[in-house]
């Protein structure tokens, strides 16, 4: 596993055409920490997510990852510079197996490593080893959700960028893909940065919060304090 | 009974040409949707290229090789030159684009190598095998076609689904917004793909051309049986293209053999309109029907 990575997004404005969606955002997600992206429908959490993974190019701002600059960088050479984003929806390749999702993914890493980063995987999601011959259509939601994971896990991510993992899942499946993710933090040491409609979920395992609102940040704090802010709460947060 | 063994034979052979077509026109379609309708017309060209090295060289082979690379390098040159630039456009953009190839191509073609058909070499024997005084109305060269088809489909599956390329190409073509999020450089796949579509195209043109004979407009009817057959076989489906071919070859085979060859191409277009009608996705595809 790579070493983790502190990435600074720096006043980042960003939009769709000529509608503005990102005004000025700048946060930091420490190495080796979680940061849970919180906000309404329409804040630009995910917008967020796509400027980083390099889907949309900023209108101005940076974006650092280890004294790179990727702004403006293409999608797959975002990936290549260690960051994984698991997209709203899951993306899991569902024409392909199991085994290829995975493996499409480790072909980011030296061959040498793949079979051993593969047999980890296995090891750690056994849902997925028992089904690893099955497409990946075939799969519950859940087991969808842990896949696309798994798979960004494969390419040796340093940054994992993961978009409301929760959505469309049973509650049961929730908890457990949050305990997963926070998981994944002890045994890892990855940076993630969460978007996550379900905020008081998201504040429980994370160790920052962001709060968006209208494309800006209107708030930033360590999780529990964030929690125990009961006007912010209401105002922006709806718990 | 002899008569029929001979049509299928033969329907055998010239679906393999068929499917060869099919095939390219389903590897692009799965990895950009743009239905390539100039890929006859690439095909054409990559022959005459062939011929021009077969007149310098007087080898049959190097003409053969030279097609394939050519159709590998111009496939790959038209996706990276043209259709890129339309490839998030809407589908009539495309279809345009395709359809102004077409012209294009054949109009220089006409410019550079002339109107008039022109025969075009045979690797090996095109004299009818027989056994003891039974011919089977199959020759030596139609054996050479179906087993070069046989060939390049096997090597292809085999890319496809056990290289790391193949991997690439196949989730480029499934879902490449993912593709790129995964590290894929798509940009390179999909021009990959259009190579590997112009070199079967290539192949198709160097094996029927000596049938057909060598003109400008000569893989025209070849391409509506090989989008005919790509059409049975689903669009989407590498091994429903080759299935689609056959079917294609053996039915208009004995369509020509029984009824007369004025109906062969009749029966081709009936048989795509049918397809269209009854299963618009094809015999071999569980994708969603496709508006027509």
């Amino acid at each position: 596993m790579s070493e983790s990575a502190t990435l600074e997004v720096r006043e980042v404005s960003a939009g769709y055409g000529a509608v503005p969606v990102l005004r000025g955002v700048t946060i930091t997600a420490q190495a080796g920490t979680i940061t849970a992206v919180l906000g309404a429908n329409g804040a630009g959490k995910t917008t967020l997510l796509r400027v980083i993974d390099g889907s949309i190019k900023p209108s101005q701002g940076q974006i650092w990852l280890d004294g790179a600059n990727l702004a403006g960088r293409r999608p797959e050479n975002v990936s290549r510079a260690g960051i994984a984003h698991v997209p709203e929806g899951q993306g899991v390749i569902t024409e392909l197996t199991v085994a290829e999702n995975l493996q499409l993914g480790l072909l980011l890493r030296p061959r040498s490593e793949r079979s051993a980063a593969l047999a980890d995987i296995y090891n750690r999601f056994s849902v997925l080893a028992d089904r690893r011959s099955k497409a990946a259509g075939t799969l519950s939601g859940g087991e969808r959700q842990m896949l696309v994971i798994a798979r960004a896990l494969a390419t040796d991510p340093r940054v994992l960028l993961l978009d409301e993992p929760s959505l469309g899942l049973a509650p049961k499946i929730v908890r457990d893909v949050l305990d997963l993710i926070s998981q994944l933090k002890t045994d890892t040491g990855l940076t993630i940065i969460l978007v996550e409609q379900n905020a008081r979920s998201a504040l429980a395992i994370a160790d920052l919060g962001i709060v968006l609102n209208l494309g800006s940040v209107v708030a930033t704090a360590p999780a529990g304090q964030l929690a125990a802010d009961e006007a912010l709460r209401r105002h922006y947060l709806g718990f | 009974m002899v008569e029929f063994l001979e049509f299928t034979l033969q329907g055998i052979s010239a679906g393999m040409i068929y499917a060869a077509i099919a095939l390219s026109l389903v590897l692009i379609w799965r990895g950009t949707r743009v239905l390539n309708y100039s890929q006859g017309a690439l095909a054409m060209l990559t022959s005459f290229i062939a011929l021009e090295i077969e007149y310098r060289t007087g080898n049959y082979w190097f003409a053969f090789v030279g097609a394939l690379i050519s159709g590998l390098i111009i496939g790959g040159a038209v996706e990276r030159l043209v259709t890129r630039q339309v490839i998030n456009k809407p589908p009539l953009n495309a279809v345009i684009v395709t359809i102004g190839l077409l012209i294009g191509i054949e109009g220089l073609a006409g410019v550079f190598f002339g109107g008039n058909n022109r025969s075009f070499p045979t690797p090996f024997s095109p004299v009818g095998l027989s056994i003891g005084s039974v011919a089977l109305g199959i020759t030596r060269n139609d054996i050479f076609i179906a087993g070069a088809v046989l060939l390049a489909a096997g090597l292809l599956a085999v890319v496809f689904q056990y290289t790391s390329i193949g991997l690439r190409l196949r989730a480029t073509a499934f879902n490449l917004p993912v593709a790129r999020l995964l590290g894929v450089r798509v940009g390179g796949m999909l021009t990959l793909g259009w190579a590997l579509a112009g070199l079967l195209g290539a192949l198709a043109g160097m094996l029927v051309s000596p049938s057909t004979l060598l003109s400008p407009n000569s893989m025209d009817t070849i391409f509506v049986l090989g989008f005919t057959a790509a059409v049975i076989g689903g669009l989407e489906s590498p091994g429903g293209a080759v299935v689609g071919g056959l079917i294609l070859g053996i039915v208009l085979s004995y369509a020509g053999g029984y009824l007369g060859s004025e109906v062969v191409n009749l029966f081709g277009l009936a048989a795509l309109l049918l397809v269209l009608m009854l299963r618009p996705t094809g015999l071999f595809s569980s994708a969603p029907a496709r508006r027509v």
